[in-house]
């Protein structure tokens, strides 16, 4: 019901992006969605991308500080209302949304988001059929 | 007791005996007072040991350079024998002690005899008279008292001259001002960026200093400050702003103060003999070249201190003077031998904000401190590297964020600004770290 995304703390300062990017180009990783927000100081750049676990070791070998984390994915149809109806019974069940993001792949909508509390949240799903993505289901829409 | 009568308001010279020997003069005295001091010495078992295995005894000097075959007196000799062990007289001929911090080990001790205690007042009152206070005016004493040497030391040194003395202390800037204005205050001192602080205040209250004040002299001191700085203090309140040294060690204010030419201080050679060595070979340097600063008192009978390195780095600007004193003229304090920072009349250690960090099991231990002015006040900036990524949470690492800044406030007694830094963000120090970027041009 999770997938692994990357969680990479960045300063605020030209070329850090930059540098994360090119160590995954350098490792063939995929991009599926990528997200930062606009902060002062430092920001946690979030990445979904193939192969996570191998993409988070080989960060942390080149010395980026890097975390792993679980979040929660929904496949959601490409149609207006859906991710509404998919927050609506989240937040019925009183589970609050630390931060979430949509994008679309293969004609789906994909929403990615972290949950408190998560096992509240797994519940939700799991009771009101909304379809999940696990981690093999991502890399096969890739 | 050495309480000699206060001169006309007309003299330019408060003890012109002393303050216009000529070098040879000067030399001379310091001769004879370093003979007495190194036989005060002796009564001391510490002083003693160091004098007679270097072969020193009062009768071998014979000339002030013979003060180079002294063994040097450190900060942690100080330290280490905390806190009576320099003590050259028995503790019931005392009066006083002062006291700094102990912000890197143990803190340090210095004893006065009441003579201690007289002789640094009529200094300070040597200083006030040069810039041209004298009886009629009103002196407000805006700088920490306690253990504080620039709160007494000015305290006492103004009530010898003659002035009206107001001990206001440290902060309460509105009532700071009311002071100036009820007490009609002609000369104030304090720490620099106090200063600056007062006429943010002022001008917060509509309050002209040049209109609704008597100021007319200011001593500041204690903290490191530029020409520029003093140029700004000087342009803001329209008055001459007089640079003042001093150092508990010595007695506190009243070592060196700049005189009507602020052209370097003059250091008071009946008082002190005055050194500048290379820091790295303890040689001396030419007069011009920058060195450490290296001071012998030569008239304090508790603690005398034989060749105290003092960390300050300085020049000798010339031995003679249009004002008439042929005292020693020292440059500004140009930096520091260690690797100590004066932030806000404060003393800080780098060892003290890396003992912080270093509790913190989500920090690495590469951190950069930068030391910035902003409109005169110094601000310190701690950037560290995040060891691990332990959230990805910015509620969490913001929660960091802010206990890292409340600890180092709780040891350092100012509120850094804290950023935490993506490992390998921080330049990696090569031998030896450099930790400390001063950005202030204070020491210019
Ligand atoms: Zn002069």
């Amino acid at each position: 019901m999770t997938i692994h995304q990357l969680s990479i703390f960045v300063e605020n300062q030209q070329g850090t992006l930059l540098k994360v990017l090119d160590i995954l180009k350098e490792a063939g990783i995929q991009l599926v969605a990528t997200t930062i927000a606009d902060t002062q100081e430092y920001g946690i750049y979030r990445v979904i991308c193939s192969e996570p676990t191998r993409a988070y070791i080989i960060l942390k070998e080149a010395g980026i500080n890097v975390a792993l984390t679980d979040v929660l994915a929904l496949e959601l149809d490409n149609q207006p209302g859906r991710a509404a109806d998919a927050i609506r019974v989240i937040s019925a069940a009183g589970v609050s949304i630390k931060y979430m993001y949509t994008f679309l792949l293969g004609g789906k909508g994909v929403m990615i988001f972290r949950a408190d509390p998560c096992d509240k949240a797994k519940e939700a799903i799991i009771l009101n059929k909304l379809k999940f993505i696990a981690e093999e289901d991502l890399s096969k829409l890739l | 007791m050495i309480k000699f009568p206060v001169p006309d308001d007309s003299c330019e010279y408060f003890d012109k005996e002393h303050e216009t020997m000529t070098r040879e003069q000067i030399e001379a005295l310091q001769v004879e007072r370093l003979r007495e001091t190194v036989a005060r010495c002796m009564k001391n078992p510490i002083y003693k040991k160091r004098l007679e295995e270097a072969g020193v005894t009062p009768e071998s000097i014979s000339s002030v350079a013979d003060i180079r075959r002294i063994p040097f007196t450190t900060k942690s000799d100080l330290r280490d024998n905390y806190p009576f062990g320099l003590s050259c007289v028995p503790l019931r001929d005392c009066v006083r002690l002062h006291s700094s911090s102990g912000t890197t080990g143990n803190p340090t001790v210095i004893l006065h005899t009441q003579n201690d205690l007289d002789e640094w007042a009529n200094q300070v009152a040597r200083n006030l008279w040069m810039v041209g206070l004298r009886p009629d005016d009103v002196f407000q004493n805006s700088s920490g008292y306690g253990m504080f040497t620039g709160g007494l030391g000015f305290q006492y040194g103004a009530e010898r001259l003659g002035m009206l003395t107001v001990p206001a202390a440290a902060g309460n800037s509105l009532r700071q001002i009311k002071f100036m204005r009820d007490f009609g205050t002609t000369a104030l001192h304090a720490v620099p960026s106090y200063v600056t602080r007062l006429y943010e205040v002022m001008q917060e209250q509509g309050v002209d200093p040049r209109k609704d004040t008597k100021l007319k002299v200011l001593a500041i001191g204690a903290e490191p400050h530029s020409e520029e700085q003093r140029q700004r203090i000087q342009n803001m309140l329209g008055v001459k702003a007089y640079n003042s040294f001093g150092m508990s060690e010595m007695c506190g204010p009243g070592v060196g103060f700049e005189c009507k030419e602020q052209n370097g201080l003059h250091f008071w050679e009946d008082y002190y003999i005055v050194e500048i060595v290379d820091p790295e070979t303890l040689e001396p340097v030419p007069d011009g070249e920058i060195g450490e600063l290296v001071l012998t008192s030569i008239k304090r009978e508790a603690m005398p201190l034989l060749r105290y390195r003092t960390r300050d780095l300085t020049r000798v600007l010339g031995r003679t003077c249009p004002c008439g004193r042929n005292h020693v003229r020292i440059d500004r304090m140009k930096g520091r031998s260690d690797d100590m920072m004066v932030l806000r009349g404060v003393n800080i250690f780098p060892i003290q904000i890396e003992k912080i960090l270093m509790n913190f099991k989500e920090l690495a231990s590469n951190y950069l401190i930068t030391l910035t002015t902003d409109q005169d006040n110094d601000n310190m900036t701690v950037e560290v590297e995040l060891e691990e990524l332990f959230t990805d949470d910015y509620g969490r690492l913001e929660s960091l964020r802010k206990e890292v800044t409340r600890q180092l406030k709780d040891e350092i007694l100012l509120t850094p600004i804290v950023k935490l830094v993506p490992k390998g963000s921080l330049p990696v120090s090569e031998g030896k770290a450099v930790r400390v970027v001063d950005k202030r041009k204070v020491y210019q």
